[in-house]
């Protein structure tokens, strides 16, 4: 059996300081940077958690709202309910070792959204942080998008790794000196230094929505983006930040006409004319910004009629998409509603292609989870690199992968217990009574407040990065390519 | 669940389907089969609809309300009012006797039965619609979402009917000029029939707003 890598990485706050420790284990891996199938995927999933914040005043803070991979998967971003930002970077592997797997360390920390106060309202604005997009990269530099429920922020990050030395009219701490000493003239040179991260605000979009930001999307030119509230959304410069343009408004002339709300929405991969919304109702537009302006008229309506025999008080919450994710391809789109995850065919509107029971069993329960909120929780959704596999959260710390062309699915726990190191995932199974196997979790014991809500899949390999409350957990697959 | 090698049978799942419904017929007693209805809800819906009603007032209590939500609850309470009001027998009005108890769910946050839901509920403010806001007049309070009209209350047909009664008495001498929220503001007043419950033991919020008002100088005893 392979060994495993773990690697853990532990926050600790105190008194405002960060101060980590860091542990890894070296690893074989003799397929680098191969996708490797899905079934290794099944069977050789291992890992750890990888960010664990132990706050003093209680969780609250810390619980991680937004996990993104970058574009090349080299650094991935994750977003907490503090309104901070942790990028990790993924070490490059070493010609010393060529067998070891690129690791995920932390490469910076900032804090993004402070807590605000609307005084014309009267109101707190959370500094949480609901998304976060990075940009393509254009230069050295790498640049995120973040957002809370008003305000989007363009960030930079920078890597310094060299200073001048030598200058001429000032000394070694930056104090000028005295002209009558310097005899003669040198030329300043660059010497190495330890690598310091920089992270700086470079732009920042706000008063741009009334409503809470659920979603932002860059678009495929790179230099737009759109932010999607409620009831609108808007289109923004990346570099200006006075003004954008109102593409889409739902908003009723009569707040009593209210009957839905936009959920999610995202630039199409490749066509930078082509978005596409999710409402509370189910229902997806895909809108052509070519057609008009104003994009209220959708060039194509999604929709799939509601099933009779599962008809309920509850349909329409749970056909309330949370989650809308074009596929890499640009073909299709994911959507996830409260119990499947949907595949669409862009060119079908009459219903998905392919639909995924998430957690089926919790049909029977919606009165319950009604009444204890979880019926409104919001999922995401991802695809990995290839578009043949989806995954998904669920509760008790399960998420779901499914496998668009085996039909297999596979549902796996994220939690310390059972990520212990050099093992790997087990399957997990969920019985709704009946016959019951060993090690099989019941309905009635799943515990509804460790909810998987964001998911993220690396955009070429077979990791994946899950945030399960404040412990975010990376795993990667680690079969030898021999086996198969 | 697949794993490889190994397949859950076909006999399997059929044996485990009618025992599905066990977990939620022992918690709740009164409540029919889920599964085998075409309306699933277990509970009766004048239950379901106290707790929409319930749901509404909470989230339109907070600071800035999670629209999302406001809106899924009130869809949810405009399907159980329209089912309620197609059954053959009289809509049960949801007064203040506990119909039924509502399951007990290990990590609910909220209270199990209807009785002390409206208890709560009466605790609740913001159930005249005969007043304007003031916001200038109480800085405590929750001023109006921008851009929101003021408006007409939307109907909500047989609700308005059954809770018509009494309800002008009711608001007499009660001052709830900071608590106007023009969202939907006809499913506000719904409640209203729990209004005699507002003098209840305690100094609720109304109160200690009023008490701040005064020390505050811009009401006067």
């Amino acid at each position: 059996m392979l060994k495993s890598k773990i690697l853990v990485i532990k926050y600790y706050l105190l008194d405002a300081e960060w101060v980590d420790s860091t542990f890894f284990w070296s690893l074989n891996r003799s397929s680098p940077g191969n996708f490797t199938p899905y079934l290794a995927l099944l069977e050789n999933m291992e890992g750890e958690s990888i960010y664990e914040v132990d706050s003093e005043d209680g969780v609250g803070a810390d619980i991680i709202s937004t996990v993104e991979f970058n574009h090349t998967g080299e650094l991935l971003a994750t977003g907490d309910k503090g309104g901070r930002v942790v990028i990790f970077q993924r070490e490059p592997e070493s010609k010393n070792e060529p067998h070891t797997q690129g690791e995920y360390n932390v490469y910076s920390t900032f804090q993004s959204h402070e807590p605000e106060f609307d005084y014309l309202k009267s109101l707190e604005i959370e500094e949480k942080i609901n998304k976060i997009k990075w940009l393509p990269q254009q230069n050295a530099a790498h640049s995120l998008l973040s957002t809370n429920d008003k305000t989007i922020k363009l960030w930079k990050v920078t890597e310094r790794d060299k200073r001048p030395e030598g200058y001429n009219l000032k000394d070694e701490e930056g104090k000028l000196k005295d002209l009558s000493t310097v005899t003669s003239l040198q030329v300043p040179v660059l010497k190495p230094m330890d690598l310091m991260v920089e992270v700086s605000p470079r732009r920042i979009f706000a008063n741009g929505h009334t409503y809470h930001i659920n979603s932002i999307s860059v678009n495929s030119d790179c230099e737009t983006y759109m932010s999607a509230d409620d009831l609108r959304i808007n289109l923004w410069h990346l570099a200006i930040t006075d003004r954008s343009f109102n593409i889409v408004d739902i908003k009723p002339a009569n707040m009593e006409d209210l009957t839905e709300v936009i959920t999610a929405s995202e630039f199409h991969p490749h066509h930078c004319n082509l978005f596409v919304y999710s409402s509370s109702k189910g229902s997806l537009r895909l809108c052509d910004m070519r057609a008009s302006a104003l994009c209220d008229k959708h060039s194509k309506l999604f929709e799939e009629p509601e099933d009779p025999s599962n008809r309920s008080f509850f349909s329409e919450i749970i056909s309330s998409v949370s989650d809308v994710k074009f596929s890499h391809s640009g073909r299709f789109m994911l959507t996830r509603d409260y119990l499947t995850v949907k595949v669409w065919d862009l060119n079908m509107e009459t219903k998905p292609i392919e639909t995924y029971q998430v957690h089926d069993y919790l049909r029977s329960k919606l009165c319950s989870l009604y009444e204890n909120d979880c019926i409104f929780d919001k999922f995401e959704c991802a695809w990995n690199g290839s578009d043949s596999v989806i995954m998904t959260g669920a509760y008790n710390n399960f998420f779901r992968m499914f496998d668009r062309n085996t039909k297999r699915d596979v549902t796996l726990e994220a939690s310390r217990e059972s990520s212990k190191p050099r093992a790997i995932l087990k399957p997990r199974r969920v019985c709704v009574g009946g016959k019951r196997r060993k090690d099989d979790i019941s309905v009635d014991s799943l515990d509804f407040t460790k909810k998987i809500l964001h998911t993220a899949w690396h955009p070429a390999e077979n990791i994946i990065a899950i945030a399960a409350t404040n412990n975010l957990y990376i795993f990667q697959d680690k079969v030898n390519s021999e086996m198969h | 669940m697949l794993c490889k090698g190994v397949k859950r049978k076909r006999e399997e799942e059929e044996e485990q389907e009618p025992a599905s419904q066990d977990w939620w017929l022992e918690e709740a007693s009164s409540s029919p089969s889920p599964q085998a209805e075409a309306s699933p809800a277990p509970l009766p819906p004048s239950s379901l609809f106290n707790l929409s009603i319930f749901k509404l007032h909470h989230g339109l209590r907070r600071g800035e309300p999670d629209l999302r939500h406001l809106v899924l609850v009130v869809n949810t309470l405009r399907r159980i009012q329209s089912s309620m009001a197609l059954e053959p027998s009289a809509p049960e009005p949801p007064s203040p006797a506990p119909v039924s108890p509502l399951p007990v769910v290990p990590d609910a946050p909220m209270c199990t039965s209807v009785s002390t839901l409206l208890d709560d509920l009466s605790h609740i403010e913001g159930l005249s619609d005969t007043q304007t806001a003031f916001p200038e007049d109480a800085p405590l309070s929750r001023p109006p979402e921008p851009g929101l009209d003021p408006g007409r209350p939307a109907p909500l047909g047989s609700l308005e009917i059954l809770l018509e009664d009494g309800l002008e008495g009711l608001f007499d001498d009660i001052d709830t000029s900071m608590y106007d929220c023009e969202l939907w503001p006809n499913l506000k007043t719904d409640s209203g029939e729990t209004e005699d419950k507002t003098q209840g033991p305690g100094l609720d919020v109304s109160e200690l707003d009023y008490l701040m008002d005064v020390l505050v100088g811009t009401q006067t005893l």
